[in-house]
């Protein structure tokens, strides 16, 4: 056996040097700090967000007390005198909500479910765009169309006295229409990632395919559509043009959805958009309003998370 | 002649064991798939019956003066939004510049660089998972209070376009990391072994590959931006402007904001003429859209 | 040990008659063509490998790996699945930094340098030390674009297309592709595509080519060019195969590395290197017993 010489270059002609580096690599450390500092923009605005609605609302808490706030009955603070409970709003908000709810849940989870497991190549070629459109629609138009279309409508066909002017029902249906497409796509794409072979199993022991899709498909993406449900809700909670433009103003509370109803944003809406002075209570009102609609979609987004993480089934 | 029968098999239509034979058509499947189909039909319904109804309502002011004049709350068959179109496309413009890049970039940082175990990694998830969920309105009130005020950018164009970027920014981020978390390691794993580094193997492989996804993200994004009213009633889109914008500190008007205003207006010209610009506003949505879908269906690679 | 009931023909067999027939008996394995009967010497150790482990975490997935790799020739690494073969193949070019928890113990020495030491640049290991991997992965670009990508990173000076030809001959593709350079990759066969990632990886003149299942998911045809293709590439490189194929570690390799699994007192698995030699040797006469029952296929 013979031991050959040690050669300065490799055999492909290249010449060898160390493998050790003389300088770091300081251009990609760069690039990795800017990285990291673009992804930290969004803790940003969540600093940003706190820190707006922080010093305002412990100002209006200072003045305003909890229960008067939680409790009160009247919602009417840019009036003389004003009053601050803001049950009124929170009522206006839940009943529109439900409806909205009511409307996008089924009929999105359906959707999502036809789009997945019934609809040919073609069809959902068609119907997939069609959904992003109806999602892509600004919530203006649909303001617009909720307060000049369907409530003449209701109005019209409704037995009796129908809805007013301005009233929830209206606002809640186009407000659930619009939200069926974020249930609907989110739900479908949980739906989706559901593997074949889940399916093919079920098939092949002689389901059918309503059955494989709500016993089989539908538990497995379970904790994708439960959180387009979440999703959806806060969506409807959150929402702002419609209600401004079509569910009107009531400092009561009123369960009635046939009547005008406000809802925080609406107030946050109406009342923001005028020009107030920084050091006027009406501007820290919009702050404090604002403050318990973030605080309520806050908590329903970690419940959210939380509903993802419980309910995940693992298939790898 | 012995038949096949004979020696017990059987033929065509006969029952064997009850379990195969034409398909039994149950009444149960066929009414879920009516329902199932009645659902969508219901979407498109409505979306069809929300264009024919604004149309028809607007016909009569989809004219050029709504491109060339300015609004008028006093001679209503003069108003016009050209103030609103040019804002909307400053505003989609600027926001653009904001936030595609913080975006795409972040989504790089989330899927190739971060250490998930590091906490500031799972407070930027988790703060991204947050932000998709809060109310438009809320930034609005963001940007009043720090953008407006603290910083003293005023109720101008600018302070607008900061506030939407920062509204759009996780629907770019989410994209953007789904297109590049659908490329595969293997491609990764093969420009490495040759020698390449992280951000080389990122730039020229990773990214150009994920562009179809990322496009249709940032477009999606971009239309969303623009027909947001709430965030910028916040942010004195002073509804009455009669002058395009011409500094990034000017005062503006967008189109949500111009067909809001003209929807309060009692006068019934004014409803048509919100129906009008709506008609302008969802002509350029829809364009958006259909261009992010054709993008999607024609360059979306199927690894 | 050789039993006289076992008999392991190595060498040349030019009968297929004979080969039928000598399947039938039992424990005997015909290895076909085998012309690298010719002896094996010591040439250049390029990876000195001293007990070497390798953790994912705190799982110890292979241990005690003690080997030499020489220049200019063919290491095979055989053994059943989960046995480390790959992983220890994945040190070779640092490619098991990529995985979040995986550390090593041991050493891995290249050339005399320590391969993990402080302040070694793991881009230009990868450059130095190329692998192809089990399933082709081309790039989504076109076939010039795959090969020349290398070279355009690591910034290789002189003329690319030159360099593209020089690969693409090298590795037996270029009479098939010359003249569609600009087709998309993925539009060739399977074996077309993995011989194309070995044109790339050899653009960037590696000194060093590791082949994790090069051929596993291609047709017999393919493996077959592939084989040969080996042989002419061990005259520039020095390769080193993991293969789950018996046959084709003897067909084309001058040492092997036979891994197997073991299992500890707590029923965890861990690989270990249980022979290294010629080639002839481990399928000749292994002086294991544990290799003897996997050459003879009483396992694995």
């Amino acid at each position: 056996m013979t031991v050959t010489a040690q050669k300065a270059s490799t055999a492909s002609g290249a010449p060898r040097g160390s493998l050790r580096r003389s300088r770091p690599r300081y251009g990609e450390r760069a690039i990795q700090a800017i990285l990291l500092l673009a992804a930290l923009v969004s803790i940003g605005t969540t600093v940003g967000i706190v820190y707006s609605l922080i010093p305002p609302t412990v100002e209006f808490f200072q003045r305003i007390s909890f229960s008067e706030f939680f409790t009160g009955t009247n919602w009417a603070p840019l009036f003389e005198p004003p009053t601050y409970g803001v049950l009124p709003l929170l009522a206006g908000t839940l009943v529109i909500t439900a409806i909205a709810v009511a409307v996008a849940i089924p009929l999105g989870l359906l959707a999502a479910i036809y789009l997945s497991e019934y609809a040919q190549p073609g069809v959902r070629k068609v119907l997939k765009p069609m959904l992003e459109i109806l999602a892509g629609i600004p919530t203006v138009v649909y303001g617009f169309f909720a307060l000049a279309f369907v409530t003449p409508l209701l109005r019209g066909v409704w037995p009796g006295d129908g809805p007013a002017i301005f009233n929830g029902l209206a606002a809640g249906i186009v407000m659930g229409v619009m939200i069926i497409p974020t249930v609907a796509s989110l739900s479908e794409d949980a739906m989706s990632a559901v593997p074949q072979s889940l399916r093919d199993g079920a098939y092949a022991l002689g389901s059918t395919r309503m059955l494989v899709s709500l016993r089989v498909v539908v538990p497995a993406a379970l904790s994708g559509i439960v959180a387009a449900f979440v999703l959806g809700i806060s969506r409807a909670i959150g929402e702002t043009m419609i209600v401004t433009i079509a569910a009107g103003i009531s400092p009561t509370i009123g369960w009635n959805p046939l009547q005008a109803m406000s809802t925080m944003t609406a107030f946050i809406a109406q009342a923001g958009s005028g020009d107030i002075p920084v050091q006027s209570f009406d501007y820290k009102t919009v702050f404090a309003v604002a403050a318990l609609l973030f605080a309520i979609t806050f908590v329903m987004n970690a419940l959210s998370i939380r509903l993802v993480r419980k309910y995940r089934e693992v298939y790898e | 002649m012995t038949t096949p029968a004979d020696v017990g098999i059987p033929s065509g239509r006969e029952d064997r064991g009850g379990r195969l034979g034409p398909t039994r058509h149950r009444p149960l499947e066929v009414l879920f798939h009516g329902v199932l189909l009645a659902s969508l039909v219901i979407g498109v319904v409505f979306l069809a019956t929300l264009l024919i109804y604004v149309i028809a309502r607007g016909w009569a002011r989809l004219d050029s003066r709504l491109w060339e004049n300015f609004n008028s709350i006093r001679r209503p068959e003069r108003a016009g939004a050209q103030a609103a179109i040019f804002g909307t496309i400053w505003v989609m413009a600027l926001t653009a510049l904001i936030c595609l890049p913080v975006g795409i970039l972040a989504a790089i940082h989330m899927e190739e660089y971060a250490d998930k175990t590091k906490w500031w990694n799972r407070a930027i998830e988790l703060n991204l998972q947050n932000l998709a969920a809060v109310p438009s309105i809320v930034y609005g009130i963001l940007g009043l209070g720090i953008l407006a005020r603290q910083f003293g950018l005023g109720t101008s164009i600018i302070t607008a376009a900061i506030t939407l970027s920062l509204l759009v920014l996780p629907v770019v981020v989410v994209a953007s990391r789904e297109a590049i978390r659908a490329v595969p390691n293997t491609i990764r794993d093969g420009s490495l072994a040759l020698g390449a580094t992280k951000w080389q193997t990122i730039w020229k492989q990773i990214l150009p590959a994920s562009i179809p996804g990322i496009a249709t993200g940032s477009i999606l994004a971009l239309s969303r931006a623009i027909g947001e009213a709430a965030p910028l009633l916040l942010l004195g889109a002073v509804t009455f402007v009669a002058f395009n914008p011409d500094s990034l500190t000017s005062a503006y008007t967008v189109l949500p904001i111009q067909i809001y205003d003209w929807i309060r207006q009692s006068r019934e010209e004014f409803q048509v003429l919100a129906a009008a610009a709506i008609v302008i506003l969802l002509a350029i949505l829809l364009a958006m859209n259909s261009l992010a879908i054709y993008i999607r269906n024609r360059y979306q690679k199927r690894w | 040990m050789a039993h006289p009931r076992h008999t392991y023909t190595v060498g040349e067999m030019s009968e297929p008659k004979q080969t039928a027939e000598a399947e039938d008996r039992r424990g005997e394995v015909h290895l076909g063509n085998f012309e690298r009967s010719r002896s094996v010497s010591d040439t250049a150790a390029v990876f000195t490998v001293e007990d070497l482990s390798v953790f994912y975490g705190d799982y110890e997935a292979v241990r005690n790996t003690t080997l030499t790799v020489r220049e200019n020739q063919i290491t095979a690494m055989i053994g059943p699945s989960g046995c480390g073969k790959s992983t220890v193949l994945r040190c070779f070019n640092r490619m098991n930094d990529l995985i979040p928890g995986a550390r090593v113990a041991g050493k891995v020495l290249y050339h005399d340098e320590d391969l993990y030491g402080p302040d070694i640049d793991a881009v230009e290991v990868r450059r130095r030390i190329g692998m192809v991997f089990q399933k082709p992965n081309p790039f989504p670009k076109s076939i010039y674009d795959n090969v020349a990508y290398g070279p355009r990173v690591n910034k290789m000076k002189g003329s690319l297309d030159d360099m593209v030809e020089e690969a693409l001959v090298g590795a037996a593709l270029w009479e098939e592709v010359k003249d569609k350079l600009k087709a998309n990759a993925l539009s060739l066969s399977g074996g077309q595509q993995q011989r194309l990632c070995i044109a790339r990886t050899i653009a960037v003149k590696p000194d060093v080519i590791l082949m994790d299942e090069p051929c596993s998911a291609l047709d017999p045809i393919a493996t077959a060019k592939i084989e040969d293709l080996m042989h002419d590439l061990a005259e520039k490189y020095t390769i080193v195969i993991v293969t789950h194929n018996m046959q084709q570690a003897a067909r084309v390799s001058d040492r092997t590395a036979f891994f197997t699994a073991e299992v500890d007192r707590k029923g965890v698995r861990h690989g270990r290197l249980i022979e290294f030699d010629l080639t002839s040797t481990i399928f000749g006469k292994p002086n294991d017993r544990r290799t003897e029952d996997y050459i003879t296929g009483r396992f694995g």
